[in-house]
């Protein structure tokens, strides 16, 4: 099996701890990245997949658990410099191509924050030599550095972005949502760089959506997550085809497909959390089911299911 | 069946510092009782500008309706005083927007913004006007509504809130609703809810639906037609069969090339529509998705396609269907998608005027 890029062990991440309207945005995922895959992170608006991809930054302060990357923890207490090595080796790619670059910056100095602050460039003229390569990479080009935010369109944007991440060499991408606020023939575009520049520079990407359709598409893996738990984590054929945990069913029979016919004879499936009828004392875990394929669910539940897909 | 609305050849420009912005340019479709049209096309197309022409919203200055006629029930709506919309709108026509949040009042318990429908256009009383909205409510799925007719927006979830604006839209039992992207800032379960909702509902009541989205899963749930706008044109308009088995203009192929399928396993890339939308403040020569289009060719970029009529309920706009043109296989995504369908025509035929 391939290396281990980065080991999320119990991570938790609330807010307003010990005030009344406490949240439990993550409470207690474990997973693992491995070096070179795409991991999709699935779930409905609040289920924690944004809080997830944040946390493991470092973008929040994990409130328990650990995150190592390449075996060692991101949190807890760093100096300037080690806090410096592990941003040079992760990254992100945002949502909101509109909010997430200074409008008062121009393309150049955006792209180039992150060769400055980690000294990348010895000279002005490398400096921008640089910036140039990166705009040619995400299908800019060398006119567009001295522009401003305000002048490109969306995908445009996004490309911005995606060069920004790309400036300090990094091993990880984090990408939240990146395609969400784009058009549909922008998407695709998008999409295809993101999947050439994984293939160019080996990449690891943790690949946050809701749309599945896409992230089945781009990923080898998708977790699926569901108010602050993982629920299931498989590879993204075997979801598709075997959803076992049933919010991942109710989510899948949800999706609209470009398809009428199919569309007409649909049935959609509604998600209860009262289908478990847990006990009190019944221990719920992530349990393999057929290889790689992991589910939340109780003793009880996990022998049923291996009974159903064991063949 | 009978037409409730037909929209001929309608013009909508804005004026901007950058210039004249015509963001509609002859648009013309119709719409039957009963019937869901949806219309899809990206960001600047025209769709939302098209559909809040029905109703009048577009505001003007700096917005113009610089030509064409919107006929409601045989009735232009184009000349109507402000006074006269106020009449139609909401009871005619009503419309459902994007951001449930936005677009109610935070001040109002949800209730009392139902009842200012009633009031206004059914002249019930207040307690009427009350009795109702608990129905509508109740009719829109939301649980428990006596004590919600009295909360405030805050207090409902988004797919709550989606419903609560389905109920104020129905609420005098208009004949045309106009839904401007309904589920896009929703989850897909909630989304699916709210589409069977606003299905079950044409059906009780039988109004006719604009639907505007650009996502092309949601228009083979609900449409029964669709029209596909570029640049502020409809390039193609046919059934929804016609349009999702048998697509004619590239860009159509172009969007359905470029949606992952859940299906089949193929990792090939994604066929992207290469470039962006143009700038209509200087709408190019010719074929306005030209300089997009793989299958282009050279007439596109000098004069604009005519309508061609490939069924009787299918129209595309592309020089492609021309006898002279030469043949072309779509995208192997699309290829994949096509089927025969018995309702077409032997050839394309050239539609004379603009239809």
């Amino acid at each position: 099996m391939a290396e281990k890029l980065l080991e999320i062990k119990n991570l938790k991440q609330h807010f307003n701890v010990g005030r009344p309207n406490m949240v439990k945005a993550v409470d207690g995922i474990t997973f693992d990245i491995y070096k070179g895959e795409t991991l999709g992170l699935v779930g409905e608006s609040g289920c924690g997949k944004s809080t997830t991809g944040r946390t493991i930054i470092r973008l929040y302060d994990a409130t328990d658990g650990q995150v190592l990357f390449e075996g060692e923890d991101v949190h807890g207490k760093k100096s300037a410099k080690e806090l410096k090595k592990f941003n040079r080796k992760m990254q992100m790619i945002f949502q909101d191509p509109y909010a997430s670059l200074n409008p008062r910056m121009t393309v150049a100095d955006i792209i180039a924050e992150g060769i400055d602050i980690h000294g990348l460039a010895k000279s002005k003229k490398e400096r921008m030599e640089r910036v140039y390569e990166l705009l040619e990479t995400v299908g800019l080009n060398k006119e567009h550095a001295n522009r401003y935010p305000h002048e490109f369109s969306g995908g445009q944007r996004q490309r911005i972005g995606i060069a920004r991440a790309l400036a300090v060499d990094p091993d990880f991408i984090i990408a939240d949502e990146p395609i969400s606020a784009l058009d549909v023939s922008i998407q695709a575009q998008v999409v295809n760089l993101m999947k050439k520049l994984q293939r160019e520079k080996g990449l690891t990407y943790l690949f946050i959506a809701h749309d599945l359709s896409m992230v089945k598409y781009i990923s080898d893996r998708i977790g699926v997550m569901y108010f602050g738990k993982l629920v299931e984590l498989a590879p993204a054929e075997d979801l598709y085809k075997n959803p076992m945990h049933p919010y991942t069913q109710s989510l899948l029979s949800a999706i609209p497909l470009p398809d009428p016919e199919t569309e007409r004879s649909r049935r959609r499936k509604s998600y209860d959390t009262a289908v478990h009828n847990y006990a009190d004392n019944e221990k719920l875990e992530m349990r393999e089911i057929t290889p790689g394929h992991f589910v939340y669910c109780s003793e009880k539940e996990y022998n049923e299911l291996k009974a159903q897909y064991a063949k | 069946m009978e037409k409730l609305l037909e929209v001929k050849n309608l013009e909508v420009s804005f004026q901007t510092y950058g210039g004249t912005v015509k963001a509609v340019r002859g648009v013309s479709f119709d719409l039957h009782k009963g019937e869901t049209l949806a219309i899809v096309g990206e960001s600047g197309s025209g769709k939302s500008v098209t559909s809040q022409s029905i109703m009048k919203l577009i505001p003007m200055p700096p917005g113009r309706i610089s030509g064409g006629q919107i006929l409601l029930n045989g009735e232009d709506i184009v000349p109507k005083t402000e006074k006269q919309m106020e009449k139609i709108r909401g009871k005619e026509i009503s419309m459902i927007f994007q951001d449930p949040m936005t677009s109610l009042n935070p001040t109002m318990r949800v209730g009392n913004q139902i009842m200012e429908v009633l009031i206004k256009h059914q002249n019930m009383t207040k307690t009427d006007g009350k009795n109702r909205a608990i129905e509508l409510l109740r009719l829109v799925g939301i649980p428990m509504p006596e004590k919600r007719v009295n909360q405030y927006p805050h207090e409902f979830s988004g797919g709550m809130r989606q419903r609560a604006m389905i109920a104020i839209a129905l609420a005098a039992n208009p004949k045309l609703l106009i839904a401007d992207e309904p589920t896009t800032a929703l989850d897909v379960t909630i989304q699916a809810q709210i589409l069977e909702l606003m299905k079950d509902l044409q059906n009780k009541m039988d109004t006719s639906i604009i639907f505007i989205t650009h996502d092309l899963g949601v228009v083979a749930n609900v449409a029964d037609r669709v029209a596909v706008m570029y640049a502020g044109q409809i390039v193609e308009m046919g059934t929804v069969d016609e349009i999702f088995y048998d697509p004619r203009h590239p860009y159509t192929w172009g969007l359905l090339a470029s949606m992952p399928s859940l299906e089949n396993d193929d990792k090939a890339e994604l066929a992207a529509i290469p470039g962006t939308p143009p700038d209509l403040t200087n709408p190019p020569k010719g074929d306005a998705f030209a300089a997009r289009n793989q299958y282009a060719l050279a007439i596109d970029f000098e004069e604009e396609p005519p309508m061609f009529q490939i069924s009787e309920t299918h129209f595309a706009k592309t020089w492609l269907l021309h006898p002279d043109a030469p043949q072309v296989e779509p995208p192997e995504a699309v290829k994949r998608r096509m089927r025969q369908l018995s309702s077409t025509f032997e050839k394309p035929v050239l539609v004379k005027e603009g239809k």
